[in-house]
């Protein structure tokens, strides 16, 4: 089962990159910005039928590895 | 007095690390990540590089390798840690020490010498060192450093801010940041400061003729001060 989650910076932690990124997309004529946020996508195929297990076994590996909590939030996003 | 050094695929300060602690006295081992076991040693060093490619971020998968357990337990025992550069952020990894490094402020690699305030001499790194100020050298992308508030007070109140960035006369202010560090902090010490962290390589500051001396009063004070 495909498991994918999705890891952000929490909102007070700084992100240069969103920043640059927002300033050249600003620079290309997409005016209509107020913030650019920038993360990660892990698609993870866990093998695992039940999709709670699954979802579970994919948390459990965000919470030890994939995100740092102190400056990132994860969120499961869907499951096929 | 016995040190070991951990080489971690990417680590690229290693060598330099072993040279600067044989140069002032040490016994030096160098330890692979792959190993069980530390061998007996009065300090262990996390060297500078990009281990495991900076992949996922920056100190995370070296955090998860084999040999850090017996670090970790080595650390938690007491024992003498140093993280330098990479090697701090693998420590923020493992959760030793609190925080974590971003990215730099302004997106660039930075390589320059900086200077460094000395904010607690109450432990075995600094004790007796007769400088306040150090000029070391700096070299990294993933420097700047950040905790929550909370964390900020609690690593205040218990004095573990181990270096701040700073000029030559020691003051502490925004425009020698070179990295955007909350508070211009370059270094932290863990609370007991038996395990200290920072961006700063004192080991490329060992040779008058290629940089400068404050390595080396820095390594000589700490091997006086293991003894």
């Amino acid at each position: 089962m495909k498991v994918s989650a999705i890891i952000t910076l929490k909102k007070d932690v700084l992100d240069p990159q969103g920043k640059v990124i927002h300033q050249a997309l600003d620079g290309m004529g997409f005016k209509n910005i107020s913030e650019v946020r920038q993360g990660k996508y892990f698609e993870i195929d866990v093998n695992e039928n039940d999709p709670n297990k699954a979802k579970a076994v994919v948390e459990d590996m965000c919470e030890k590895l994939l995100a740092n909590l102190v400056i990132e939030n994860f969120k499961i996003i869907e499951t096929q | 007095m016995k040190s070991s050094v951990i080489t971690f695929p990417g680590s690229n300060c290693d060598r330099d690390m072993d040279v600067a602690l044989k140069k002032f006295g040490f016994n030096n081992k160098m330890v692979w990540h792959n190993d069980n076991e530390l061998p007996k040693s009065d300090l262990v060093v996390l060297p500078g590089g990009f281990s495991y490619g900076d992949y996922l971020r920056c100190g995370s998968m070296a955090s998860k390798s084999k040999i850090m357990q017996s670090v970790i337990n080595f650390a938690k025992s007491g024992g003498l840690v140093m993280g330098i550069c990479n090697g701090f952020q693998i420590l923020v990894e493992t959760g030793l020490v609190p925080g974590v490094l971003l990215r730099n402020k302004y997106l660039e690699f930075i390589c320059k010498n900086v200077f460094v305030k000395l904010d607690n001499k109450e432990n075995t790194y600094f004790k007796n060192l007769n400088k306040d100020v150090l000029e070391f050298h700096i070299a990294h992308n993933e420097g700047n450093y950040f905790c929550t508030k909370d964390q900020l007070k609690e690593i205040k109140d218990n004095n573990q801010i181990a270096l701040y960035y700073c000029n030559y006369e020691g003051k502490i202010d925004d425009q020698y940041n070179p990295n955007g560090s909350i508070k211009n902090i370059a270094g932290i010490f863990n609370k007991e400061k038996n395990v200290i962290g920072m961006m700063p390589h004192p080991e490329r500051m060992i040779d008058q003729s290629l940089s400068g001396e404050d390595g080396s009063i820095f390594f000589k004070n700490l091997i006086n001060n293991i003894k």
